[in-house]
């Protein structure tokens, strides 16, 4: 799931501007490899490089990503605003584009008086090569003006292996990789976003870090970037960033040090400077419905990854899969009400003019008023060639009496369910509480209902696992065939296993698990497939989808490393680490060359970062941002999922009672949940497109 | 931000009474001449139509859907120019379920597209695209900074070929073509901002583009640079006696 990315921060300088002009820092290629910084005070405005790209685009692969310009974009005069964002989605920008976080992010602030916000994309290996022999610095997509002119570049992370690509941001803008090398001339680069929740391995790169949900925290981090300038940036760039740490609530990696026990183990991480509080806390937005965003997102030209308008239908999940990052950051759960789920709706097709909308959340069927929601869209949007997905994994009858509502007028193709366990056994212990029985009756009652094909996704890796639980997974496959061909009458069902390989993360049950070796899933992923090839009877009738191990091991090594990974991280992206989470570009020996390389100095490696359980003693690089939750909650929810007598259950805390997981308490929030009682009027929505008779197909 | 482009849900101003408009279904085709400018001459076909298929949900106009299991929007479209390649003369036919005023249609997909997809004229018409409708286009290459002098010869010597072999990698693998044979007329022109190469090409297959006829002259001549320069389609549509005549 893409979500919100919480970004910050702002740069120093430019309180110059309004009287010398403006100051521009030009860019040029210098012999080495590298970008230099030929710092200039000029009397000329920021200008859009778009000139200098404009003769490359011919020679690139799909130029139009690139050109800017599309529905719903942005471009303020940039001599109208005084606090000035570039927002970078460190991927592609048929991955970026859809993004949420970003999208909600780049509205908010452009509503802003005196405030500009400008999108930034990765740029494909093809025009990086190019930018480099020309010299054309980093552009934003909207206004294409350098990166280097704006005073901050948020960054959101979706994932661990976007890391490598802000390295090339930030070279190919003339913005040093190292915080501790900027100059107040220099963007602030604040990153966000779930993959930020543990930014140790960017510590050297990053000048500030924000944690949780971006809509108020980035008008915060304006306020005082505008405050600062408006008084003659005092105290230079550190004066900003110290303003920044004081609220509590924004990370500067450079204002703490990390000292190592002799074992290779940290030893105490501790802010360096007076004002500087010793935990940051994440953002929590309460009352989704005050900040109904995105409004009007920007609508691509170029071909993307989702073509839909999406609601954020809640955020927050507190199902308690202990594996789960996502569900354990974004507690507690916080409703949109049916109400203000319409509106988006209504608006959002209206000034985007996609035809499909997309109902998100962690858990989208878990929503109070769920089964209302589907029934009135479906009613309102009758016959307007409106489609409804909802991304739902949720294994039970009821999410597909939903889907079949989402689908009443068109075709049912495929539904996706998601044990993420093999075994029962398993599925204890990550606390998915999906029995085989639910399994069956689940799909049952899909093929039954005219689903042709039913995809599971389970992980491979989890922690305690054996051979037989992954084989479990064939039997599963098998007997969801059995009962499917049952149901329906029919041969010609299929079911789909995909797989993906576990990566302990950080504020979760399994922060302190060893993550499985990349041989020993390839191992049993290549025992899996035999099982299911082997099959005579059902075999045909079985997808079967999986990746190597090694990208997971390097995401592992990123996502719960500390500050020493930093050096891997520069070494491989020197060697030529970009885009790695596409397996075109990923080189997994590029990585162990640069843990060998960068880690040589240290007593640790690839394996000690990845593999290597921890204790309940030792401090992990995150201790010191809180996401709310109760450490000592989390190690005995660890307990209780490798308890040898079996996993311990936790029940949904939205259903049952509190079992003091720690975040409403610590962060001072609460569930915001309905069911409001309210229904959706179609007459009130139906003007949307001019629906007309005899096209209800 | 977006709320002023976007435009409302309002009726559309109708050449028939409304009402019964839903139940008698009134088919109407439009025909739609659009331009590619600037920046969105970066565009595909396939982006162009993606957005089309957009604007004209955003515009709120009553467009007829295939029937089936995934209806589409009844947009068809002529081909279009090769990405990267500017056009004043693209053309598309819309199928209406209920009547419309051309104007109107024009100004709401202008208000609901991408600057630089931009529609031109929308005018009443009997429906489909066939290729007997489309077959010949006239184009403009800009030479900036290529006396006029120095690229006359080279058109002269070209014109004078009995043949000009060029070959373009395809979808389809490398095809060969003759870009002289395709060639109505060529001559140099100094529109605004320096030479300019005029010219009018016959539609084949595989389709000889004006990259093709300046690969043919490339082969005769090295003066051109070899950076791609701007072209546009100006024309499209059938032959006649003083150039191309519209569809």
């Amino acid at each position: 799931m893409r979500r919100h990315a919480p970004m910050l921060k702002a740069s120093g300088r430019r309180q110059d501007r309004r009287l010398a002009g403006e100051r521009v820092t030009r860019v040029a290629w210098s012999g080495d490899g590298r970008f230099a910084m030929v710092g200039t005070l000029e009397r000329m405005p920021v200008e859009s490089v778009f000139p200098q790209l404009e003769p490359l685009l011919p020679l690139v692969r799909k130029p139009v990503q690139y050109v800017g310009g599309e529905v719903n974009s942005t471009v303020k005069v940039w001599d109208e605003t005084d606090v000035r964002w570039a927002l970078l989605y460190p991927d592609a920008y048929e991955v970026g584009l859809p993004n949420q976080g970003i999208a909600i992010l780049y509205e908010i602030l452009n509503e802003q008086d005196g405030v500009l916000a400008e999108r930034v994309y990765s740029v494909w290996p093809d025009l990086e090569q190019l930018m480099r022999e020309r010299g054309v610095p980093q552009f934003t997509v909207d206004a294409h003006r350098p990166v280097s002119a704006f005073d901050v570049l948020g960054v959101s992370f979706s994932t661990e292996l976007g890391y490598t690509n802000l390295l090339t941001t930030l070279d190919l803008a003339g913005i040093p990789l190292e915080s501790k090398d900027r100059a107040i001339t220099h963007p602030v680069v604040l990153a966000g976003g779930h993959a930020a929740f543990n930014p140790e391995p960017l510590a050297d790169f990053l000048d500030a870090v924000v944690i949780g949900d971006g809509e108020e925290a980035v008008l915060a981090v304006t306020r005082l970037v505008r405050e600062w300038k408006q008084a003659g940036c005092p105290g230079g760039r550190d004066g900003l960033l110290l303003s920044l740490a004081a609220t509590g609530s924004v990370y500067v990696p450079r204002f703490y040090d990390v000292s190592y026990l002799p074992d290779g183990r940290i030893e105490n991480i501790a802010p360096n400077r007076p004002g500087v509080p010793a935990t940051v806390r994440k953002h929590t937005l309460l009352d989704l419905d005050s900040w109904p965003y995105p409004k009007a997102p920007v609508v691509p030209v170029a071909d993307t990854v989702h073509e839909r308008f999406s609601v954020e239908i809640f955020r927050g999940c507190t199902r308690g899969c202990r594996f789960c990052q996502a569900g354990m950051i974004t507690r507690p759960v916080r409703e949109r009400s049916i109400t203000t789920v319409g509106n988006m709706v209504k608006s959002g097709l209206q000034n985007t003019g996609f035809s499909e909308v997309g109902l998100l959340s962690l858990s989208s069927a878990d929503h109070s008023e769920i089964n209302e929601i589907a029934i009135d869209l479906g009613d309102c949007y009758e016959g307007a060639n409106v489609g409804l997905s909802l991304p739902s994994t949720r294994v039970d009858a009821f999410n597909v009496t939903l889907a079949n509502e989402l689908t009443r007028n068109g075709k049912r193709s495929g539904l996706t369910f998601a044990p993420e366990g093999g075994s029962e056994r398993m599925r204890k212990v990550i606390n998915k509480m999906v029995t085989e029985e639910d399994l069956i009756r689940t799909v049952t009652t899909a093929y039954s209902n005219g689903w042709r094909q039913v995809k599971l996704y389970f992980m491979c890796g989890l922690p305690t696992e054996t051979d037989e639980d992954v084989l479990a997974i064939a039997d599963l496959a098998r007997k969801v065939i059995a009962a499917g061909r049952q149901a329906s009458g029919r041969k010609d069902i299929r079911c789909t296993v995909s797989i993906g390989g576990f990566v302990p993360k950080p504020h979760t049950p399994f922060q302190w698990a060893g993550q499985c070796p990349s041989e020993v899933v390839d191992e049993r992923l290549r025992k899996l497939g035999g099982a299911l090839r082997a099959d005579k009877q059902y075999g045909r009738a079985i997808g079967f989808r999986y990746h190597d191990g090694t990208p997971s091991l390097i995401e592992g090594l990123l996502s719960r490393g500390d500050r020493r990974v930093g050096a891997v991280i520069k070494s491989a992206w020197r060697n030529g680490a970009r885009f790695d989470g596409w397996s075109e570009y990923f080189s997994f020996e590029r990585w162990t060359v640069a843990c060998q390389e960068a880690l040589a100095p240290t007593p640790v490696d690839l394996a000690w970062y990845t593999t290597r359980e921890r204790g309940y003693g030792e401090v992990l690089p995150w201790d010191h941002l809180d996401s709310g939750l109760d450490r000592d909650w989390l190690w005995e929810d660890w307990q209780s999922a490798v308890e040898p007598a079996g996993a311990g259950e936790v029940e949904d805390c939205r259903w049952s009672s509190c079992y003091e997981c720690g975040v409403c308490p610590a962060m001072g929030t609460e569930i915001q949940t309905g069911p409001t009682g309210e229904r959706l009027d179609g007459r009130r929505l139906l003007p949307v497109l001019a629906v007309t008779g005899g096209n209800d197909g | 931000m977006g709320s002023e482009a976007a435009v409302s849900g309002q009726p559309l101003p109708s050449t028939r009474p409304a009402g019964g408009a839903n139940t008698a279904v009134t088919i109407q085709h439009l025909l739609v001449r659009y331009a590619k400018r600037g920046k969105m001459r970066f565009a595909s076909q396939l982006d162009v139509a993606r957005a089309f298929e957009r604007g004209v949900r955003r515009a709120g106009l009553p467009i007829a859907y295939s029937s089936g299991f995934t209806p589409h929007p009844k947009i068809s479209y002529a081909g279009g120019v090769p990405t990267g390649v500017a056009s004043e003369a693209e053309y598309l036919s819309l199928t209406l379920t209920n009547r419309a005023e051309a104007d109107a249609v024009r100004e709401r997909l202008n208000a609901a597209l991408p600057d630089g997809i931009d529609v031109i004229a929308v005018t009443e018409d009997s429906g489909g695209l066939p290729a007997s409708r489309l077959t010949a286009s006239q184009w403009q290459i800009a030479l900036p900074g290529l006396p006029a002098d120095d690229v006359v010869p080279v058109v002269d010597e070209f014109l004078a070929l009995t043949e000009a072999p060029v070959e373009r990698l395809t979808s389809k693998g490398l095809r060969r073509m003759d870009a002289r044979a395709a060639v109505v007329s060529l001559e140099v022109c100094s529109p605004e901002g320096g030479t300019a190469l005029s010219m009018v090409v016959r539609h084949t297959v595989p389709a000889v583009r004006p990259e093709d006829v300046l690969n043919a002259l490339r082969n005769v001549s090295d003066v051109f640079p070899a950076a791609q320069p701007l072209m546009t389609r100006l024309a499209q549509g059938t032959l006649g006696d003083s150039g191309v005549v519209k569809p």
